[in-house]
């Protein structure tokens, strides 16, 4: 069980430039929560503080027992598996098997669970068949599946994913949000950057809304999406079945029609 | 009038043993918005290239069949020339710029064409004021934000004065105030300058309202050509066959009737559809 703790935290770059600032927030183990705001807004430096990629400059963030100012993100890593937005930033082994067995093998694991593990993610992932092929040689798609595999397969009790949708297409989205799913139903918390407003809606519970470095809302994607507040404040733009049944008022007061499937019953 | 011709055209990278496009016919006309659509390796940048001349000019293929472009055959005549009429724009604006303020960047391409100083200087500033930039002409390309970079990567290629815009995916790196800024900038482009636009795009609610044209690639081949009304409501049931999205609204409408001419694809016509 991990629980994410930050409180009063601010990150100053050495630059100068202060990304985040004042932020507050507890996230307990198996919530699925979205990211969301404007490039620059933050969400990624908040985000890079969950497995010590960046450390505080101001104020705290515990990860369970954890100070990340007193740990390495070796040790934070365990727990918060970072997905990058680019697989190129993250995969660097000469085939698919290296690049998932690589983090088991840090971590400690003995040879036999390794190659387990290994074959079970590649299993799950439709990676089976890709696992002697030199990741660079696979599509954006795959290459990215590739990343989001090497990290789950340590199993982490937090999994974050920086942008998992974006350049993917139609079945790459798929896949990903079956796995989100997936991770959600192993009691995992997932965290996901993104600026995809379906995904968003559909898959997550809780959104927090980054603008100009601070944490502007945090509540219901339902919430959200009927605040013309905060969406006008940050140029989101609701799915488009949201916006659909707002014109027509099938929504209640308050509150927001998610999914094609919500709005169907509503109708 | 047609602009593009293109028949039986068939492309194989090197190395590769399937067809990047497998025997694609396509007319398009001058002024028309078309939106390449299709899963990841349906040809969707191949076709793009092929547009442009980077396939096989710079990218080596081998490639049957007749491809001609306002009355051009791009593998025989060089890419810089072609981009005099053919303007390109990528996914990853930041790897087209090179120069250390915006109007170094738009100048770069008439530069090299050898065009005259007073000629470059208002090409240069009719450009950016296409694309909302002007005023950004001292400004480092690598300090602006992407939606910024892009319409960047869009005004270097309108000084050219090209008569086709041809963009590949050039939303998805962006955020959404940049995606809007590079729609709306493409869309007027289109209907106030009367270019001729292909996108290849994924965000298929934008581009039922904004596209004239569906071509609908898979395989390499073309699978459907047609208006987004006539294509998205009977593609409902194959989204996953295709590897492409319907509009949110066009699926909801679906489930309703299966009356294939009263289904919407914009959120206006499905406001008022419901409506009535």
């Amino acid at each position: 069980m991990t629980k994410i703790k930050v409180s009063n935290l601010q990150h100053k770059y050495p630059n100068g430039v202060v990304a985040v600032s004042n932020v507050n927030v507890e996230i307990e183990q198996g919530e699925q929560v979205s990211v969301v705001g404007q490039n620059g807004s933050g969400k990624t430096t908040l985000v890079k503080h969950w497995n010590g990629l960046l450390k505080p400059t101001k104020g705290n963030v515990f990860v369970g027992e954890l100070d990340t100012l007193d740990h390495s993100v070796n040790t934070l890593a365990r727990k918060v598996g970072y997905v990058f937005q680019n697989p190129n930033h993250q995969i660097f082994a000469a085939s698919v098997r290296d690049e998932l067995e690589f983090g088991l093998i840090n971590i400690g694991l003995d040879e036999e669970e390794v190659s387990n593990r290994t074959n079970r993610i590649a299993e799950e992932f439709g990676l089976v068949d890709y696992l002697e092929t030199n990741p660079y040689r696979l599509g954006f798609s795959l290459r990215k599946t590739v990343g989001m595999a090497s990290i789950i397969a340590m199993e982490p009790d937090v999994v974050v994913l920086d942008e998992p949708t974006t350049g993917q297409d139609y079945l790459g989205i798929k896949a990903i949000r079956t796995a989100i799913k997936k991770l959600k139903e192993q009691g995992k918390t997932v965290i996901v950057v993104s600026h995809d407003m379906p995904l968003v809606a559909e898959d997550t519970d809780r959104v927090l809304v980054m603008c100009d470095t601070e944490l502007i809302f945090d509540g219901t994607p339902s919430k959200l999406f009927a605040s013309n507040e905060i969406l006008s404040k940050t140029n989101l733009l609701p799915p488009q079945i949201t916006s659909f049944t707002q014109k027509v008022g099938l929504n209640t007061e308050g509150e927001s029609v998610l999914s094609v499937d919500e709005a169907e019953k509503a109708l | 009038m047609s602009v593009i011709k293109i028949e039986n055209l068939t492309v194989q990278y090197l190395g590769e043993e399937t067809n990047a496009l497998d025997g694609v016919s396509l007319e398009i006309q001058k002024g028309e918005f078309v939106a390449l659509l299709g899963a990841h390796g349906a040809g969707k940048t191949t076709l793009c290239l092929s547009l442009n001349g980077i396939v096989p000019n710079m990218i080596n293929a081998d490639m049957y069949g007749a491809i001609e472009v306002l009355g051009e055959v791009p593998p025989k005549i060089p890419v810089r020339q072609l981009a005099t009429k053919v303007g390109s724009i990528f996914d990853n604006p930041e790897f087209q710029m090179s120069q250390l303020t915006v109007f170094e960047e738009v100048a770069l391409g008439l530069q090299n064409l050898g065009v005259e100083k007073t000629t470059i200087e208002k090409n240069i500033s009719e450009s950016l004021k296409l694309v909302g930039l002007e005023g950004f002409e001292e400004r480092s390309p690598f300090e602006i934000s992407g939606g910024q970079q892009q319409r960047l990567a869009m005004a270097s290629a309108l000084a050219m004065k090209p008569e086709i815009l041809i963009l590949d995916e050039p939303t998805s790196n962006l955020d959404p105030i940049g995606k809007e800024e590079v729609f709306s900038v493409t869309r007027s482009l289109n209907q106030e300058e009367g270019l001729t636009v292909i996108i290849a795009e994924h965000e298929v609610e934008v581009i039922a309202e904004f596209a004239d044209t569906l071509v609908l690639l898979d395989e390499g081949k073309v699978n459907e050509v047609g208006t987004p009304q006539d294509i998205f409501p009977r593609f409902v049931d194959h989204q996953e066959d295709i590897g492409v999205r319907v509009p949110q609204v066009t699926d909801l409408a679906s489930r309703k009737t299966k009356n294939f001419s009263s289904i919407p694809v914009t959120l206006d016509e499905s406001v008022e559809m419901y409506k009535k």
